[in-house]
């Protein structure tokens, strides 16, 4: 059974112009999200893991340029642009978005319910064609988002939508984002290191969360962090950045039991909990550390 | 909400109370006899006794400041030393005058500025918005006389395309009195030559009063608009499949209207300072003309009185704008 | 010096800072500089209302006098008035704000609590009042206007001293044993010196602006002195064939007023990056 890939970067390379000129962030990223699999992009920062997903979602900075490369989605070429967003009828409905602090992605001054209304009119409902910026039928709207809200396990769903973000705590919020990702049942979902801003217990119920989406609906996601840690317990593959260029790719097992580059072997060792990392929790049989 | 208002005005009250102190005290620092002043020039001493004890000046200071409170309450400012008519109600005569410019001045202004300041933020850095910068500040060091004068000489002395004075044009009746705005009245009575002939008087004077306001808001729109675009949520929303123009209106305006909202209210005292002279160049029967006239003819009672009426409303208009603040930003009703 | 460097790199504030100088300059050598010294008080009735010429570079007014030379000589009277304004204003303000800052209890209450009341009446309005009753003169607009602006010093001084009052250094001496009124004058005032430098910059365009608006009310100026503002109104019954008349002092007003605000805003925006504007 060979898995195929449903989203690839061919060769990409982005540069940016800064005071000292123009520098380059991505060096020709090749990577490859294989259908079901959760794909983890690991580095730490200024490696150019964000701008890998910005790249993706077409949301660049200003003085940003993409100098070659593309993207393939089911295997077929996709158009880039810097800054066109989400290409609507090509990749839109397709990628779903999680960002990585949940107290400043949610616009503060409009309720919840507003801010996915607005998401979904967008994007459209899943069976719909695209979004086309109109909402049909409010009420089948609204029941679809209270769905998707009670998918990430928030309690009350209806008065979430209420609710304005400052009156949520950081992991209720980081689940909103969730959702509101899950709103046009994606088929991919790119995440940028979700946890980070949450604190370690928040954390593990957030990881859990998301492996329990991830097979409920058959979704695939590239999961950036820093942390080898997540990495291990989430991810069913690896690739890791360093400096602008993809170092080393693999299933996690094994890069993590055999890393082959340098600075993959020292990511590994520099986490602080190195021997929970090497001792694996599907896979049985315990190994020495390296 | 209701809690917030009553909260908010409550603490208005003191300055309120210190206003009234304030202008009590300039009036008893003016060196002339004030009966001798209200009585006239020709008045014989008894007249001028009598009117000391009427208005009882002959009584200790505290009281008399007491009387003058009961009768500022009361809406009683005193007799005009000039005219001898009644302050309090020709003030009441010309403030809807006043209002109706000052709040078209600041509807235009505030729209107009939230526009332009909104464009040079989206338009970052290019020849637009190197010019609506220079023009926001600019636009603070015109005198408003000065603009007003240029503007007559342009349009209406000129090009004659505007009427160069007057709230409406001479000989035509005003509206039957609802608000006490000709605008507003012309149109509930359906009288559209009214209508259009107070729109035509009032536009020089508006566009002249606004001048301060639309490179105030505009500036602070403009900056408040580049800031929030550098916001978290903007690049999420983009993220999420929104387009720009619809993540720039509503979303990120609202988030940005805080810091222009916060300068009308401040500006509000400004317009009224400027509603001053340009109420006196364009002949428009307000309270600035009314402030003129009482300066030329050195009517100190009508003077302290419009500032004590300004300073009222002014404090009023803070409250207003405090609460408009607290609905567009919902995280400010909870601080208070 | 680094707050020179940073300020020398915001073209805006530099531009404001050129206008000043020359400004200022005008004002110190106006009597030189003026091509005809003699009409800027003394008429020439033959030579009324004359359009801008090479003689007479912006015109005569009704006198006679020549306007360019008049506005030049107005420059001193402009810049004069506002040193003063501003530097009562701050005599007054910047002690009552360090004061109100610093103490705590009552009295630091009240101050506050008056600067509200200053602040609760527009500007002009309460200029105007305060010279009504003052009398007509110059020194009762400039008192005035002094009046109207205190409390914007006593304000910044204020917010500033509630910064700082909190920070180590200020405990430190307390624990020391300094006293009070050591540490407000010799520890926070150089601290609140910038702020306070702002804010007087802004108040030179301020209180040009305002004291022209008083001079064309007539208020403080009276005639002949060649005020700017005196000089618009006296333009007015002028109009609209002696366009120069009005056009050029005002001008003059633009162009000192947008000098010292562009000055001041390249000022604040280094004093205080929190409340820098995204330039």
């Amino acid at each position: 059974m060979t898995a195929s890939s449903i989203l690839s970067c061919r060769g990409l390379c982005v540069s940016v112009l800064s005071d000292q000129g123009r520098i380059g962030i991505l060096k020709g990223i090749d990577l490859s999200l294989q259908t079901g699999h959760i794909l983890g992009i690991a580095g730490e920062s200024g490696c150019g893991k964000t701008t890998l997903i910005r790249t993706i979602l077409g949301i660049l900075p200003r003085h940003a340029r993409i100098d070659r490369g593309g993207l393939l989605f089911k295997d077929r070429p996709v158009p880039v642009s810097p800054r066109g967003g989400i290409l609507r009828g090509s990749l839109g409905r397709c990628i779903g978005f999680i960002p990585q602090d949940p107290y400043l992605a949610l616009n503060p001054v409009f309720k919840i319910g507003t801010q996915m209304m607005e998401i979904l009119r967008w994007n459209g409902l899943p069976g719909e064609a695209a979004g086309t910026g109109r909402l049909a039928d409010r009420k089948l709207c609204r029941e679809h988002l209270i769905r998707t809200l009670a998918a990430v396990e928030l309690p009350d769903p209806g008065e979430v939508l209420e609710r304005y973000p400052h009156q949520f705590s950081g992991g209720q919020r980081q689940r909103i984002l969730i959702a509101s990702a899950l709103i046009a049942r994606p088929e991919v979902i790119l995440a940028d290191e979700p946890t980070t801003a949450l604190d370690v217990t928040t954390q593990k119920q957030i990881l859990t969360l998301l492996r329990s989406l991830v097979s409920e609906f058959g979704i695939s996601m590239m999961f950036v962090t820093h942390d080898f840690g997540v990495i291990s317990e989430l991810c069913d593959d690896v690739a890791v950045m360093h400096a602008g260029c993809v170092v080393e790719t693999g299933p996690t097992r094994r890069v993590i039991d055999a890393p082959e580059h340098p600075y993959t072997r020292h990511l590994i060792e520099s986490h602080p909990d190195r021997g929970g990392i090497l001792l694996a929790e599907d896979d049985g049989a315990m190994r020495p550390p390296a | 909400m209701l809690r917030f208002t009553i909260r908010r005005t409550l603490l208005v009250i003191p300055v309120l109370f210190g206003l009234l102190l304030l202008t009590f005290c300039m009036m008893h620092m003016v060196p002339a006899d004030p009966a001798a002043a209200l009585a006239g020039e020709n008045a014989s001493l008894e007249r001028i006794e009598e009117i000391r004890q009427l208005y009882g000046f002959d009584q200790s200071m505290p009281m008399q400041f007491w009387r003058y409170l009961l009768q500022v309450v009361n809406g009683d400012f005193g007799l005009s030393l000039y005219s001898h008519r009644s302050i309090g109600g020709d003030i009441l005569l010309r403030l809807p005058a006043t209002l109706e410019l000052t709040l078209t001045a600041l509807l235009f202004g505030t729209v107009g500025g939230l526009s332009l300041g909104t464009l040079a933020a989206v338009w970052h850095n290019s020849w637009f918005d190197h010019l609506i910068r220079l023009f926001t500040v600019g636009g603070l060091a015109i005198a408003s006389f000065w603009f007003a004068i240029m503007l007559q000489i342009v349009f209406a002395m000129n090009l004659d395309w505007l009427p160069l004075r007057g709230r409406l044009p001479t000989g035509m009746t005003p509206p039957a009195t609802v608000t006490g705005f000709f605008l507003i009245d012309s149109l509930l009575a359906g009288d559209l030559a009214t209508f259009a002939a107070a729109m035509r008087q009032i536009v020089l004077p508006a566009m002249t009063l606004s001048l301060g306001s639309l490179a105030t808001i505009t500036r602070f729109t403009r900056s408040s608009i580049l800031e929030t675009l550098q916001k978290d949520f903007v690049t999420y929303e983009l993220a999420a499949g929104i387009p720009k123009r619809r993540v720039i209106f509503p979303y990120a305006l609202r988030n940005s209207l805080v810091s222009p909202i916060t300068q009308v209210g401040l500006l509000f005292g400004g317009l009224i300072s400027s509603a001053v002279v340009v109420e006196a160049i364009f002949d428009w029967p307000g309270l600035g003309s009314y402030l003129v006239d009482a300066i030329l003819t050195s009517d100190y009672m009508a003077i302290l009185a419009v500032t004590l009426v300004v300073g009222t409303v002014y404090a009023f208009v803070n409250i207003v704008v405090d609460l408009v603040h607290s609905v567009v930003d919902p995280r400010v009703a909870e601080e208070l | 010096m680094p707050v020179l460097k940073r300020l020398l790199k915001d073209i805006p504030a530099v531009m404001g800072f050129l206008i000043i100088a020359m400004i200022i300059l005008t004002a110190i050598f106006a009597w030189q500089v003026a091509p005809l010294p003699t009409e800027v008080y003394g008429s020439n009735i033959l030579e009324r209302l004359q359009p801008p010429s090479p003689d007479h570079l912006f015109g005569t007014d009704a006198l006679g006098r020549d306007i360019f030379s008049r506005v030049l000589v107005g420059t001193r009277s402009a810049l004069t008035i506002a040193l003063s304004v501003v530097i009562l204003a701050m005599a007054i303000g910047v002690p009552m704000g360090l004061y109100a800052g610093y103490a705590s209890g009552w009295a630091a209450e009240l101050v506050m609590r008056l600067t509200d009341i200053f602040l609760a009446v527009p500007q002009l309005i309460l200029a105007l009042a305060v010279a009504q009753i003052l009398s007509r003169g110059l020194e009762s607009a400039m008192i005035a206007l002094a009046m109207t602006y205190w409390p914007f010093f006593a304000r910044t001084v204020f917010a500033e001293v509630q910064r700082t009052k909190t920070s180590l250094f200020v405990e430190a001496l307390e624990g020391l044993g300094a006293s009070p009124l050591r540490i407000a004058v010799c520890h926070l005032l150089p601290n609140v010196a910038a702020p306070i430098i702002v804010r007087a910059t802004l108040g030179m365009g301020f209180t040009i602006l305002t004291s022209a608006t008083l001079g064309f009310l007539g208020i403080g100026a009276t005639p002949p002195s060649p005020d700017w503002g005196l000089m618009i109104a006296e333009s007015r019954q002028y109009l609209p064939e002696s366009w120069w008349y009005s056009t050029f002092p005002g001008l003059a007003i633009l162009v000192t007023v947008l000098g010292f605000n562009l000055l001041g805003d390249g000022l604040r925006d280094i004093v205080d990056p929190r409340l820098r504007r995204s330039r």
